[in-house]
């Protein structure tokens, strides 16, 4: 038996979410979020878990938790700054702003500050190419960035 | 030149909020609706020659009539929501400034195709719009437009929000019915013969949002006054899309057959910093490149694109000005391409590593002239061997980047 559990809401959900399809199987990614929104990420305690409640196997679960790109298979900082890094944001200069966000954050794209505050990636194509360049910041989308821009965001989280 | 269409109430004030929504005709489809038969629907919707506006441009009618009559197993409706081409901005649009219409849109179509429960596979990354949607059908379960008695007539409608988790495959409609079904986005094989898609055994059909968003219009207005809009052969409108190097990037509704030089310089208000133009992906960027001199008689349709060498894709163009290395710019879809290969397929899983490698190392100074004919050979080993298109497009894309642009290549091939 694993240690991790849903909370009470997300219980709920879940009983809600295996009514509005015909096989539990569909329930393996509303699950992974349920997890990385109540955790911050998915452990293997977590995908053992899951496993149980949907009738499979915890590497079936990671086998398509790793899948997604989405999914943090390791604890992440408390500000995810996703920096798009495909073809309209780069005729639009991210590559100024890419550069400018690892200077400033100290840390390489892929990584985590020391204190767990920012975690840096670069991703491909966000859909936001008419407000080039742009960045997912946690669940928002940051258009038109420019490093003004960013240094004034920053400087407020602090 | 911009048409408003799907596009009517973008403007309006709370434009996504039910009250607003119905205020401005969302919903007064549904009394014309109920009184046809759905293969009267469906008929409706062939005569008016709507094509799917996710990138592949098919019939929408004909993709309909493929579904079975009394299959033993429930029919379902699948909305294409993942919009991850690079370039492709549009359907966040529909979801973000009018999601009433989207569900319109899906009462309207699954009345035609008989289906009871409708799933909308959104993005992962789209959280907001997730959010905006998921608001919306909560809406309209409450007003009564959803559920057992849809807008009080004898048609029962569930819709269920399905979030991605970040996988550009999942935009390919069997890899995304995979997903559904909660397993790894890889395509399935295509069959031999026209059928319909299938979710865990029961016969389906997967539209992209604005196709379905399209439907309200051609149900209420009648076929003709939609083909009134548009080209003989791509009838209509659609979201077109301006991004990179230009000055009023955004989303704008047009009829098929605007010319793209006019609504690159008037709406788009030319290129950036008054340069010169020097290329354009027309629709997203799995579209062959064009460069300047190619575009003047392009008009946006299907078949314009078509005889030009390229196709129109999702309508979303990436502008590049005349300073823009064309190498570096194929390098950096290379990058995107070999991240986004779901690995099934080994041609394409290394094939699309391998040019990226190649490309890399020409940009370091590296290149040797060998290089420009491995970058061809590994292209010819994308092409044809794989289960779905997204490895011949690669291929296909990285021959116009090579022979339009051949010099600059050149340069970086010499030692």
């Amino acid at each position: 038996m694993s240690e991790f559990k849903f909370n009470e809401q997300n219980e709920k959900k879940f009983a809600e979410l295996l009514t509005r399809y015909p096989d539990r199987a569909s329930l393996s990614l509303p699950s992974l979020w349920m997890v990385q929104y109540q955790e911050g990420w998915i452990s293997e305690e977590a995908m053992v878990y899951l496993a149980e409640k949907l009738n499979t196997t915890p590497m079936d679960i990671q086998s398509i938790a790793s899948f997604y790109t989405m999914f943090n298979l390791k604890p992440i900082g408390k500000y995810n700054i996703q920096v798009c890094k495909t073809l309209s944001c780069k005729l639009c200069g991210s590559e100024e702003i890419r550069s400018h966000l690892q200077k400033r954050l100290g840390i390489k794209f892929g990584e985590t500050t020391k204190d767990m505050k920012f975690t840096l990636t670069e991703v491909e194509c966000l859909g936001a190419c008419g407000e080039a360049p742009a960045m997912s910041f946690n669940d928002d989308y940051v258009g038109d960035l420019t490093i003004k821009k960013i240094d004034k965001m920053l400087d407020e989280l602090k | 030149m911009i048409v408003k269409i799907i596009s009517k109430n973008f403007d309006i004030e709370d434009s996504h909020k039910l009250e607003v929504a119905v205020k401005h005709g969302r919903y007064s489809s549904l009394k014309k609706l109920f009184s046809m038969s759905p293969d009267e629907v469906t008929e409706e919707v062939t005569k008016s020659g709507l094509r799917g506006k996710g990138g592949g441009g098919a019939p929408t009618g004909d993709k309909w009539k493929l579904m079975p009559k009394n299959h033993p197993k429930p029919a379902y409706l699948v909305i294409n929501a993942d919009e991850s081409e690079p370039g492709t901005f549009k359907d966040r649009q529909i979801m973000e400034f009018d999601p009433h219409l989207l569900i319109e849109g899906i009462i309207n179509s699954s009345y035609a195709i008989d289906a009871h429960h409708a799933y909308i596979y959104i993005r992962g990354e789209y959280v907001f719009w997730a959010k905006r949607v998921n608001e919306a059908i909560e809406e309209a379960y409450k007003a009564g437009y959803l559920g057992e008695k849809v807008g009080g007539f004898d048609y029962k409608l569930d819709i269920t929000l399905h979030r991605g988790g970040g996988a550009y495959i999942c935009g390919e409609k069997s890899a995304l019915l995979e997903s559904l079904e909660g397993k790894r986005g890889h395509p399935r094989l295509k069959p031999q013969q026209k059928e319909p898609e299938w979710f865990f055994g029961g016969p389906t059909v997967v539209n992209n949002v604005e196709t379905i968003a399209s439907v309200p219009f051609i149900i209420s207005e009648g076929f003709e006054a939609y083909r009134a809009y548009g080209t003989e052969c791509s009838p209509g409108t659609m979201l077109f899309g301006m991004s990179g190097h230009i000055n009023n990037p955004g989303i704008y509704e047009l009829p098929f057959g605007t010319s793209m030089k006019q609504f690159i310089e008037e709406i788009g208000g030319g290129v950036k910093g008054g340069k010169k133009l020097k290329a354009v992906i027309p629709g997203g960027s799995s579209c062959h490149v064009l460069r300047a001199d190619e575009i003047d008689d392009i008009t946006l349709d299907y078949e314009s694109l078509k005889q030009h060498g390229s196709s129109l894709g999702t309508g979303g163009m990436i502008i590049m000005d005349e300073d823009t290395f064309m190498p570096e710019a194929m390098k950096n879809l290379f990058e995107f391409y070999h991240h986004e290969s779901c690995g099934q397929c080994t041609p394409c899983r290394e094939g699309c590593g391998w040019v990226d490698k190649i490309l890399g190392k020409l940009l370091k100074g590296e290149g040797t002239p060998k290089d420009y004919e491995t970058i061809l050979s590994a292209c010819e080993m994308l092409n044809g061997k794989t289960i779905c298109v997204f490895a011949p497009s690669v291929a296909f894309i990285a021959d116009s980047y090579l022979t339009k642009f051949k010099e600059e290549f050149d340069s970086l091939c010499k030692k």
